[in-house]
């Protein structure tokens, strides 16, 4: 099988993950242990997932992508998705899929904004 | 547009291929972008099912016509191990997996139509269309 390597870059304290096409479910699985892994390595306080290209969200990875916040939280990262398509958006709900673990944001940038609030909020709750 | 497409499900990179066709083959019939993401997304869903609980099958997609109607009809089968109570797999949040149990109710949701025939033994065939606005 075709190997595809999504690429996670490291920004500051936050990795930022963008899924460009559609995934396989075993490739979904890897890029979810590669992520917590990284996640580990680097200390990372939040991620950004940007699905901007996907443009089909079965029930599958929507659970994976609720498992893969739930397990960033538990390291202490904060998950963000961005870039969630209309049609993806009404889909997931038509199918009945709530994602209670996820955060969600318009684009990268709000994203981003919605990271370093939550991270400085978890900062200063612990003082 | 006439002719019908199979594809075989045995793998997990089946169940992408087939929603690619789903999604091709709706959007050459017309549908816009968000009932081509609801077929697409129902019929992962089935595919799906037919890997995981039946290990193989075959997705047929194809238009459906119903007077002045048209839309597309998708077929779903296999002959895994069947279905012994369908009104209870078609609750929200059954399973008897590790999923949701959203799959079949969420795939019904989405389309316009929805039937399914299940043998125990024999295999489950599920049959659905959506019609174009
Ligand atoms: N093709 C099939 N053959 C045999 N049993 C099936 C088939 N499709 C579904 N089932 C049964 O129906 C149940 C419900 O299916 P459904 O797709 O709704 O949920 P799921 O597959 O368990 O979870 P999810 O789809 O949310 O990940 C399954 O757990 C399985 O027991
Ligand atoms: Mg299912």
């Amino acid at each position: 099988m075709e190997i595809i390597r999504i690429p996670i870059l490291k920004i500051e304290d936050f990795l930022i993950a963008s899924i460009q096409t559609a995934l396989h479910d075993v490739q979904a699985m890897d890029f979810k242990d590669s992520l917590l892994q990284r996640i580990y390595e680097t200390k990372a306080k939040g991620v950004i997932l940007d699905l901007t290209a996907i443009d089909v969200l079965d029930s599958f990875v929507g659970r994976l992508i609720n498992d893969i916040s739930q397990m960033s939280n538990l390291m202490g990262a904060k998950v963000v998705i961005t870039g969630l398509q209309p049609a993806v958006a009404i889909t997931l709900v038509e199918l009945g899929l709530e994602l209670p673990q996820v955060l969600t944001a318009l684009n990268l940038e709000k994203g981003i904004a919605a990271l370093r609030r939550a991270t400085e909020l978890a900062v200063h709750g612990r003082v | 547009m006439a002719e019908s497409k199979v594809i075989t499900i045995s793998s997990d990179l089946d169940i992408v291929a087939a929603r690619m066709v789903a999604r091709d083959t709706a959007r050459a019939l017309g549908f816009g972008a968000i009932d081509q993401a609801r077929i697409a997304t129902a019929i992962s869903e089935l595919a799906r099912n037919i890997y995981l609980y039946a290990g193989e099958g075959s997705v047929t997609v194809k238009e459906a016509t119903n007077g002045l109607r048209r839309g597309i009809e998708v077929v779903c089968e296999d002959r895994g191990p069947g279905i012994k109570d369908i009104s209870l797999v078609m609750q929200d949040g059954y399973t008897s997996s590790k999923g949701m149990g959203m799959g079949l109710p969420g795939a019904k949701r989405l389309m316009d139509e929805f039937e399914i025939n299940s043998k125990v033994g024999i295999g489950t065939k599920v049959t659905c269309r959506k019609w174009a606005r």
